[in-house]
C-alpha cells in the first residue's frame, strides 16, 4: 500500500506533530506553497490535541491552511476564526431528481437560463426574497428549519442535513448589525467566486448498496448547491477577529491570522454561537435555493411531476464540538475544518436513519467542468483525522495568474464543446475558477478512499453549470 | 503605476502606490473594484461616507471594510472619489463617491473580506505605498 502520511515533526513551539496527507503527485504541488508551513503554525496553538492535520485538497489559507483539521481540548483549548474560514458553513447540498440525463439534454438551454435567473448570483444584495430583522434573526436561530416551517420545503429536506440543518447553539445576539445588515438582502443567492448552482447525472457507481440507500442510480440526475453564509458569515469572521486583536493581541503568535480566543473565555463563546448563527444562515441559504429549483425544475418540466429531494448537506468552513477517543481516552474537542467534510462512519446517530446503516454521504464538489463525488464516511476517519476528509480538489494555481493566463471564452466554449452549458455573470470569474487552477480531484478522491477515511459512492459529471 | 495585482495562490493580494496618503486610500478603492469588475463604473450614485481608525494601517482596513458592506448592503460600487480627506489628528476620514448599482455590471470575483495578512502602509522618500490582500 502507498504511505500517504507525511508526518512534520514536532519542533520549536509545536505541540503537537503536523501530518499531511498525500500522494507522492499530490505532495509535489503542496510542498510549492506555504501549507505545510501553516500546519506547523497550527500546532503552535494552545491546547491543539495530538496532531495538527492537512488533507490532500489543501492549499495555503487564512491562517490555517485550506484542507486543515485541528481539534482543541475544551478546558485548555482555543477557537480560531481563522481555522473556520470568512465563509462560515461554505457547504454542499446535493439534491436528487427523477429526472434523466436524456432529460436535461433535451431542454439544455431551457434549464441554464431558467436557473440563471430564478437563482440570484453575483455580489451584492439581489435576493427577491425580503424579511425583517425580526424574521432574520429567527432564521440565524432556526436555520433550515426556520425555512422550511415558514413553506419553502419540506421535513425531509433538513433532516437529510448536517446537524439537522440547524445548530443549536446560534445566538443571533452575538451577531453585529453590521454583519446582518450585509446578509439581509442575500437569502437565497449564490454569491460569486468559486461558489456556484450544478445540474450533474451519475457517470459512475463505485459503491451499488450504498449509493441504493442514497437514491442514486447511473443517469439520474442530481442538483449540486455549492455556497455559504454570504456577507453576514464574512462580517461575522471580520467582527470576531478585530475582537479578539483588541482582546488578546497578536504577540506570541506564529502568525497575526491565527489570532484566537480560548474556548472557555466570553469571546471564545461568543464567537461559537455567533458562528453557529452564521451556519445557520447558510443552511437557511440553501433551503431556499432548493425551493427554487424545484419550482423552475417542475415549471420546465411540467406536465411531468419533477421530484427534487434534498440527498445531503454537509458543511466545509465550520467548528463542532466532538467526541473522540485520543490516546486511548474518550474526550469531547473542538474541531476546526477548514475546507474539510465531516466523515461519520456507519451507526453514528448523527446520520440520518434511512443512511445510518451505510454510513454519512460526503459531498465533494469538482472543479468547474469537472467530475464530483459522493463517498462515503467510515469509522477510520474518527481513528486519524478527526472524523474529517477531503473537500475538493485543492487550488494551485493564483486567480491573478488564471486571470493573465487563461481565457474565460475559451473555457466556455471548452466546456461546451463537452456537452456542458454555462450560465456564467462574467467570462474573467470563469477563467478563476477554470479547471486548470485545482488540483486533480480524481486523484485527491482516490487517496481519501485508499487511506479509507472516506469511499467512493458515486461519480457525478456536470451538464450545466450556474455561476456569479 | 497607482496599483498592482502580485501572484497568490487563494487570495487576491495588491501593491498601491501614492504621493499622498489620500492617494493610497483612493488607489486601494480602484485596485478593490476592479478585482470584482473590469468595466468602468459610471456616475450615477452620490454616497458619503465616515470611517476612523486607531493608525493609519487599521484605517485603511476600516475603509476598505466599509466598500465591501457598501457592496453588500447597498450594492454600491464605486466610481470616483468627489472628495477624500484624512483627518491625521483624531485619524478619521470622510469622502463623498460616485458610483452606480453593482447590478448593472458583470462581476468575476466575490471579495468576502479584508485582511491584515501581509499588510502594509509605509512612506519611501516621498512616495507611500501599501499592500493588502483580501480573502475571496
Amino acid at each position: 500500500m502507498e504511505n500517504f502520511r507525511h508526518e512534520i515533526k514536532k519542533e520549536g513551539g509545536m505541540n503537537v506533530p503536523g501530518v499531511i496527507y498525500a500522494s507522492e503527485k499530490i505532495y509535489e504541488d503542496i510542498k510549492k506553497d506555504r501549507a505545510s508551513e501553516q500546519v506547523k503554525n497550527v500546532a503552535k496553538l494552545k491546547g491543539i490535541v495530538k496532531e495538527s492535520i492537512a488533507l490532500p485538497d489543501c492549499h495555503v489559507g487564512y491562517g490555517f491552511p485550506i484542507g486543515g483539521v485541528a481539534a482543541f481540548d475544551l478546558k485548555k483549548g482555543i477557537i480560531c476564526p481563522g481555522g473556520i474560514g470568512y465563509d462560515i458553513n461554505c457547504s454542499v447540498r446535493l439534491l436528487r431528481t427523477n429526472l434523466k440525463k436524456e432529460d436535461i439534454l433535451k431542454k439544455q438551454k431551457e434549464i441554464v437560463k431558467g436557473l440563471y435567473e430564478k437563482v440570484p448570483s453575483g455580489v451584492g444584495h439581489g435576493s427577491p426574497f425580503q424579511i425583517s430583522y425580526k424574521e432574520l434573526d429567527k432564521l440565524l436561530e432556526g436555520g433550515a428549519k426556520y425555512m422550511v416551517e415558514k413553506g419553502y420545503g419540506i421535513k425531509e429536506d433538513y433532516i437529510h442535513s448536517e446537524e439537522e440543518g440547524c445548530m443549536e447553539e446560534a445566538d443571533s445576539s452575538k451577531v453585529s448589525k453590521k454583519a446582518k445588515a450585509r446578509g439581509i438582502g442575500q437569502i437565497g443567492t449564490i454569491g460569486a467566486g468559486n461558489h456556484f448552482l450544478e445540474v450533474q447525472f451519475v457517470d459512475k457507481l463505485y459503491n451499488k448498496k450504498v449509493a441504493k440507500d442514497y437514491g442514486l442510480s447511473l443517469g439520474q440526475v442530481v442538483v449540486m448547491i455549492h455556497c455559504g453564509s454570504r456577507g453576514l458569515g464574512h462580517q461575522v469572521a471580520s467582527d470576531y477577529i478585530k475582537l479578539m486583536e483588541e482582546e488578546y493581541g497578536f504577540l506570541g503568535l506564529p502568525d497575526r491570522q491565527l489570532i484566537n480566543a480560548p474556548i472557555e473565555s466570553k469571546l471564545g463563546k461568543d464567537y461559537f454561537k455567533a458562528m453557529s448563527a452564521a451556519a445557520n444562515f447558510a443552511f437557511a441559504n440553501k433551503q431556499l435555493i432548493t425551493f427554487w429549483v424545484r419550482e423552475k425544475l417542475g415549471e420546465i418540466f411540467y406536465p411531468k411531476k419533477v421530484k427534487v429531494e434534498v440527498l445531503y448537506d454537509v458543511c466545509h468552513n465550520i467548528a463542532k464540538i466532538e467526541e473522540y477517543v485520543v490516546d486511548g481516552k474518550k474526550m469531547k474537542v473542538c474541531v476546526h475544518r477548514k475546507g474539510a467534510t465531516r466523515s461519520y462512519g456507519k451507526g453514528r446517530k448523527e446520520i440520518p436513519a434511512d443512511y445510518r446503516n451505510s454510513g454519512q454521504p460526503v459531498l465533494i464538489p469538482g472543479s468547474m467542468g469537472t467530475a464530483s463525488y459522493v463517498l462515503v464516511g467510515e469509522k477510520k476517519s474518527e481513528e486519524i483525522t478527526f472524523g474529517s476528509t477531503v473537500h475538493g480538489a485543492g487550488r494551485v494555481m493564483s486567480r491573478s495568474e488564471a486571470m493573465k493566463k487563461l481565457s474565460g471564452n475559451e473555457i466556455k466554449n471548452n466546456l461546451e464543446k463537452l456537452g456542458i452549458k454555462v450560465g456564467a455573470g462574467s467570462e474573467k470569474g470563469l477563467a478563476q475558477e477554470a479547471p486548470e487552477v485545482y488540483k486533480d480531484i480524481d486523484e485527491v478522491v482516490r487517496i481519501v478512499d485508499s487511506l479509507g477515511i472516506s469511499k467512493k459512492v458515486a461519480k457525478m459529471k456536470p451538464l450545466v453549470v450556474i455561476k456569479g | 503605476m497607482k496599483f498592482k495585482f502580485l501572484s497568490h495562490t487563494a487570495d487576491l493580494k495588491f501593491r498601491v502606490y501614492g504621493k499622498t496618503i489620500e492617494e493610497i486610500f483612493e488607489n486601494s478603492s480602484r485596485a478593490l473594484f476592479s478585482s470584482i469588475c473590469e468595466e468602468k463604473i459610471k456616475n450615477k450614485k452620490k454616497i458619503k461616507i465616515k470611517v476612523s481608525g486607531k493608525d493609519y494601517l487599521n484605517l485603511l482596513y476600516n475603509f476598505l471594510e466599509e466598500l465591501l458592506f457598501l457592496i453588500d448592503s447597498k450594492d454600491f460600487f464605486v466610481s470616483e472619489f468627489l472628495s477624500l480627506s484624512i483627518n491625521k489628528k483624531n485619524l478619521s476620514l470622510s469622502a463623498e463617491i460616485v458610483g452606480d448599482s453593482g447590478k448593472n455590471y458583470c462581476v468575476h470575483s466575490q471579495i468576502k473580506a479584508v485582511t491584515y495578512n501581509n499588510m502594509f502602509l509605509k512612506k519611501y522618500g516621498k512616495r507611500w505605498i501599501a499592500q493588502v490582500v483580501l480573502d475571496v
